[in-house]
């Protein structure tokens, strides 16, 4: 060790001559000695060769030739390990070779170009120090002209330190399309190849560069075409899969049609072939990726895609790895299997997912599909996260299908698993995870009683209370569905576990869904006569001031609708009718929503005023009596005369009942 | 042969330039989907057939659609009907595709033998659109794809290569349906209720489905396979054989120089002696050139009683005589004449010596060393007299325009000994029959410095230098050509030496037996005489000088042949055997032989 310490010691010495003819000589001795040997590179940082390099490489009394090896021997160090790059980005050597491509030099440029790429391509680099200086992106697209070389360098700085959709605006700003849209016509595959990785960056999920590029002509073509004849199945599978990106992108935002024949019968047939045995365990994930985003607002692509070859079976491969085989047979294959094996599932289940998530048809083919639901069942307690959140997402997706929750859910007992997901999980899978619960709690679901009595409520209700309103949607919702026709036990659990301040905090909640979905929970808690009188006499107050702050606040027709359908059921009750005739102010809304000019709220109103006038039992007749006072019949009687068939028959009914 | 004289019948229809134009259209289409495919053994699928159906089956529309005419109660009234001809084996991937008209209640369409119901019965297989479901040789299906109606295209595509089968809707891929597919599977479509009505397309238009990029991955497949064939330990022993192989190829067709230095550079023996190959290489010019009587004499002198065993190629030689005494090339006649028609010398096209590449080259086969392939792989080391510079003789670069596969022609002949050529003052001439380096010096000076389009033509002022041509106006290169140069006692001359061939002809027919061959060679040789220009009359291509390779090189494998040596180079052997090893492949119905062609590889 202290050898080699010794001999990489003279490397470094020798950086120091005053003969600048014998430092070249030592920096080309030193870049000999660095190739492909780690150590020696770890050793040359250790002991300072990069300071000095890049002091030569800034010196403008360097010659150019010098220059260049410096640069060379420092793209040389880039290619060892990540702490090399550390080492390198420290000692600020991405503004220093920046600089350098202000050098007329080609050859210089090139080789400044080639040792960014290897330092930005790596994942500790900040990708954010190529933005720093505003300078930096104008002039790395005027190089692009320079040569091929430059093309690969810069498109693959390109590729790496596009992350965000502010960074793919400053690149379209700058002309990236215009610049690198030749450039898929090169002759040089590595550049076609580059250019096409970096329009697929540039266009994920942006509307603004996938519209410009949908415009963009190639020698005459238009760039779809041109990415169209890359999906060639003759070409490697690297340009047809990033060529397939490419066009799902901007299918996605809108730039194409859904039903154009490119999508239809090119780059979807491209990523179902993706997900094929054939191809490489990390070309299928990034197929079935790619597929699942391709078609999930789709239903046409969804049931065009579960006929293309196999494909659902297909899918059922990507849960046999790594295979009982591979694990005797060669500890090489295990390894890489074991790599991609979560990874090769959560494709798997996020293209079930997507497929599934319309067509009834295809989901009863998913879950047809060997071990699915097994499959399913043991996705959700994976110990890796992004399987979990797949699986989930995928079960999601099949509890659409009213038939699934009522056989293949009940059969599997998927609740179980869901719950204890549910316990202890972060928000991305718990939002997925509420949100199955959801139709896992429907009224004809009969996963819904053993759910119950795993003591649910707590946790819907903790839900209620999260700073996600995704997540406050989703336990209120299935509070909601929980709620629905369900006895009075449950519903008095319900009241009792959310507790009433948290009920009329959701009233107010900032989130329409939210708010919406408590009404609907209200609406169900106040169904059946003894519930609705119960309940009122427990919560009245709290409950008629709730809705009187609703009624006189800011909301959409259906808010209102929806508050008014409570009243209704109120007055529904026996006991809980008094709590509105009571309250003038109530009745006085009332009274204005059945003039109003939406249909659907005089409709709800005049409900609630039928319910009033009901003739049931003696007492009604006070009641009558009062709402005349307050001019109700003069209403009603108009509303006979009205438009709407519902509104005029509901009026004339409770008509009838003020004859009765 | 039957179906298609019945397809013949729409001969009606040939007028029609709707149909012809469609007809030509499909001819197009078939030749580029399936080039490999020989019509003449196996012809492809164009039409329904109007014998092989059932009588519930109408046909109309050139055999193309199909529409149900039976009561169709039960599967009993289920009737089918089938192509013309079954599915080649060349095809390597054959696809066709059949677009519902007009459902009735259900539809089936399959592939396969005649069957009440495409699917049902043995060794037949379908894909059927009441259900989806597919079926193999029974009555019971297996869910397969989607159900297809009204308005669909389906189609069907069978890869011979892997033996498996999948059909396609509207486009769309739906999988493969069947695997281990026997031969000679026929395209069938079975119908079962009345109102169905489908069009068959075997290629008269464009398909839904884009078939030619499935065949071009399967294309780029093979050709993989081929690339990366694994030789593991053997890399050794294969550059030996390669080298070898282009070592006997320089050395059958003589150039020497050329093989020198391959072998000094490969470090390989040459089995032949210089001496030899030299002799054969003079033998071969002189035919080239069109001096047949002094290659029949060199021939004498240098391997006596070759001819006399060959009586059959003497005959020929003497016949090319006697054709290039018409052309006035032959010396016989030559000596007579003043003026040399130097047009006829010129050797415009292929070079002689040197063979062109397969794909011009359609009788190649292993029997048969006429006409070599592939030689401009080889390169002349460019150089002069130092061999040692250029020590690898790449057999892979063939460029045509870098690589001047040239024959050398240069070396002067002890007949025509009188060298000095004004316009070409350098060619090389201290040397005869065993220079080293005649090629590279005629090149430049000649060949590049002087006249260029001579690089391109490969010979031609060659010819020039060995026939001495006394004239050598350069303006009259296009005077009209006469019969033996015009002159009478040459012509004289020429009639003595017809006579003296057909006696030849005659004393063979007494020894030998009658030879057709023989009469039809003589015949046309004859009736060169009749036309006042022979060169513009319809056998006026015997005196293409083109025509000189065939014997030439019959010539050559003779010689080669009594020396003990292969008469044959084996690389033509094996591209030979390649070739017919591929077309045996069509016949015991190899699929991927579509994608394996030879010519592929020859570039």
């Amino acid at each position: 060790m202290q050898e080699v310490t010794a001999t990489s010691r003279h490397y470094v010495d020798r950086l120091f001559h005053p003969d600048p003819q014998k430092v070249l000589q030592g920096v080309i001795d030193m870049k000999n000695a660095v190739i492909g040997n780690n150590k020696q590179k770890a050793n040359l940082i250790v002991l300072g060769a990069v300071p000095r390099l890049l002091y030569l490489l800034q010196q403008g009394l360097s010659s150019s030739e010098l220059r260049t090896e410096c640069v060379v021997v420092l793209g040389s160090l880039a290619m060892g390990t990540e702490n090399n790059i550390k080492s390198l980005v420290d000692c600020h050597i991405i503004p220093a070779l920046l600089q350098g491509l202000v050098c007329p030099d080609l050859v210089f440029i090139e080789a400044c170009l080639r040792c960014l790429r290897t330092v930005f391509i790596s994942p500790v680099t900040p990708v954010q120090l190529l933005y720093t200086d505003p300078t930096v992106i104008p002039h790395l697209m005027s190089l692009l002209s320079r040569s091929p070389r430059t093309q690969d360098y810069i498109t693959q700085i390109f590729s790496h330190c596009c992350k965000s959709p502010e960074h793919q605006t400053v690149l379209f700003n700058h002309g990236a399309i215009q610049n690198i849209a030749p450039m898929l016509i090169s002759l040089s595959y590595k550049v076609r190849m580059q250019a096409l990785k970096c329009f697929s960056v540039l266009a994920y999920e942006n509307t603004q560069v996938s519209m410009t590029l949908v415009n963009v002509l190639v020698d005459g073509d238009l760039l779809s075409q041109v990415f169209v004849r890359m999906l060639q199945r003759n070409l490697p599978i690297e340009m047809q899969l990033t060529a397939a990106k490419c066009l799902t992108y901007m299918c996605r935002a809108g730039a194409i049609r859904t039903d154009d024949r490119c999508i239809v019968l090119k780059t979807l047939p491209c990523l179902v072939r993706m997900c094929s045995k054939e191809r490489l365990l990390e070309e299928r994930v990034e197929g079935a990726e790619t597929l699942a985003y391709l078609m999930e607002p789709d239903v046409e692509l969804q049931r065009i895609a579960s006929v293309t070859d196999h494909l659902v079976a297909m899918l059922a491969d990507y849960f046999k790895y790594p295979s009982s085989v591979s694990a005797i047979t060669d500890i090489k294959r295990l390894d890489h299997d074991l790599k991609h094996a979560h990874e090769l599932r959560q494709a798997a289940f996020k293209l079930y997912a997507s497929l599934g998530s319309n067509d009834e048809d295809i989901r009863k083919k998913i879950t047809e599909t060997e071990n699915m639901m097994d499959r399913i069942v043991s996705g959700l307690s994976e110990s890796s996260i992004k399987v979990r959140l797949a699986a989930v997402r995928c079960l999601h997706s099949l509890s659409r299908s009213v038939q699934q929750l009522r056989t293949s859910f009940h059969d599997h007992a998927v609740w179980k698993p869901l719950m204890k997901l549910l316990q202890n999980a972060p928000d991305e899978v718990l939002v997925m995870a509420s949100s199955t619960l959801c139709n896992l709690l429907l009224e004809f679901s009969p996963s819904k009683e053993p759910i119950l009595e795993s003591g649910v409520v707590e946790l819907l209700c903790s839900l209620t209370q999260s700073d996600s309103p995704a997540l406050r949607v989703n336990g209120i919702w299935a509070l909601m569905n929980m709620a629905f026709q369900a006895d009075q036990k449950v519903k008095g659990e319900i009241v009792r576990a959310l507790g009433t301040e948290q009920l009329f905090r959701l009233l107010s909640d900032p989130d329409t869904n939210v708010l919406m979905k408590t009404l609907g929970l209200l609406r169900n808690l106040l169904s059946t006569r003894p519930h609705i009188d119960q309940i009122m006499s427990s919560h009245g107050k709290q409950i008629m001031q709730a809705v009187t702050l609703i009624l006189e606040g800011e909301h959409s027709i259906e808010v209102k609708e929806q508050t008014l359908c409570i009243l209704a059921n109120i007055a529904d009750g026996n006991t809980a009718k008094e709590l509105i005739m009571t309250n003038d102010d109530i009745l006085q809304k009332i009274k204005y929503y059945m003039g109003h000019s939406n249909a659907k709220l005089q409709l709800a109103a005049t409900f609630c005023i039928s319910n009033l006038i009901w003739n049931e039992e003696g007492s009604c007749q006070e009641r009558q009596d009062k709402l005349r006072e307050l001019g109700f019949v003069d209403i009603l009687h108009k509303l006979t005369q009205a438009l709407d068939p519902n509104l005029c028959e509901r009026a004339k009914t409770a008509m009838q009942h003020y004859l009765a | 042969m039957d179906a298609m004289a019945e397809l013949g019948a729409g001969s009606l229809l040939l007028g029609d330039p709707a149909f012809n134009y469609q007809e030509a259209e499909l001819n197009e289409r078939l030749k580029r989907l399936y080039p490999a495919v020989n019509e003449d053994e196996t012809p492809l699928p164009r039409s329904w057939s109007p014998k092989d159906k059932y009588s519930y089956i109408g046909l109309s529309q050139n055999n193309l659609r199909v529409h149900y005419k039976g009561h169709g109660k039960n599967h009993k009234d289920a009737a089918s009907v089938r192509a013309t001809h079954p599915i080649p084996a060349a095809c390597g991937i054959y696809y066709f595709e059949v677009k519902i008209v007009s459902k009735g209640l259900d539809f089936l369409s399959s592939l396969l033998p005649l069957s009440p119901i495409p699917g049902w019965d043995k060794h037949s297989y379908g894909y059927h659109g009441d259900d989806g479901h597919s079926f193999c040789s029974s009555g019971t299906g297996q869910p397969y794809g989607p159900t297809f109606t009204t308005g669909d295209v389906i189609g069907c595509c069978v890869n011979l290569i892997n033996n498996t089968c999948f059909y396609t809707k509207n486009g769309i891929s739906l999988g493969v349906a069947f695997t281990d597919l026997p031969p000679n599977l026929y395209p069938t479509v079975g119908l079962q209720t009345p109102g169905e009505i489908v069009d068959a397309n075997f290629g008269q238009q464009p398909f839904v489905f884009d078939i030619e990029d499935y065949m071009s991955e399967w294309r780029a497949k093979i050709h993989g396979m081929i690339a990366r064939f694994p030789i593991g330990e053997r890399l050794g022993e294969w550059q030996a054989v390669l080298q070898n192989m282009v070592s006997t190829y320089l050395v059958h067709h003589g150039y020497c120089a050329t093989a020198t230095a391959f072998a000094r550079a490969t470090e390989t023996l040459i089995q032949e002696d210089q001496t030899s190959i030299k002799n054969r290489q003079r033998i071969q010019k002189l035919v080239l050139a069109g001096r047949v009587g002094e290659a029949i004499e060199a021939t004498q002198q240098l391997y006596p009683g070759l001819l006399e065993h060959n009586p059959n190629l003497l005959f020929m030689l003497k016949c090319r005589q006697f054709v290039e005494m018409v052309n006035g090339t032959d010396s016989e006649v030559r000596c007579f004449s003043i003026r040399s028609p130097k047009s006829q010398d010129s050797y415009p096209g292929s070079p002689s010596l040197s063979p062109r590449h397969g794909a011009t080259n359609p009788n190649l086969h292993s029997a048969g060393a006429d006409s070599p392939t592939c030689s401009n792989g080889v390169t002349p080391p460019n150089k002069n007299k130092s061999h040692n510079k250029y020590p690898g003789v790449s057999s892979a670069s063939s460029s045509s325009s870098s690589s001047p596969s040239s024959v050398n022609y240069s070396e002067s002949n002890s007949t025509d000994s009188t060298k000095s050529q004004p316009h070409s003052g350098t060619s090389n001439q201290e040397e005869t029959s065993d220079s080293e380096m005649e090629i590279e010096a005629e090149h430049y000076t000649n060949g590049v410095a002087e006249n260029p389009s001579a690089r391109i033509m490969n010979g031609t002022y060659k010819h020039q230098e060995i026939l001495q041509a006394q004239d050598i106006s350069l303006e009259d290169s296009c005077a009209s050509r006469q019969l033996c140069g015009g002159n009478q006692a040459a012509t004289e001359r020429m009639i003595q030496f017809g006579r003296e061939l057909q006696g030849l002809n005659e004393q063979l027919c007494r020894e030998y037996g009658k030879n057709v061959t023989h009469k039809k060679m003589l015949q046309d040789a004859f009736s060169l005489l009749a036309y006042s220009d022979p060169w513009n009359c319809p056998v006026g291509q015997q005196l293409d000088p083109m025509q000189r390779e065939n014997i030439c090189s019959a010539l050559n494998s003779a010689i080669l042949e009594s020396q003990n040596l292969p008469k044959q180079p084996p690389l033509m052997l094996a591209l030979g055997q390649a070739t017919e090893c591929v077309q045996l492949m069509a016949r015991v119905r190899s699929g991927s032989c579509s994608f394996a062609r030879v010519d592929n590889f020859l570039h």
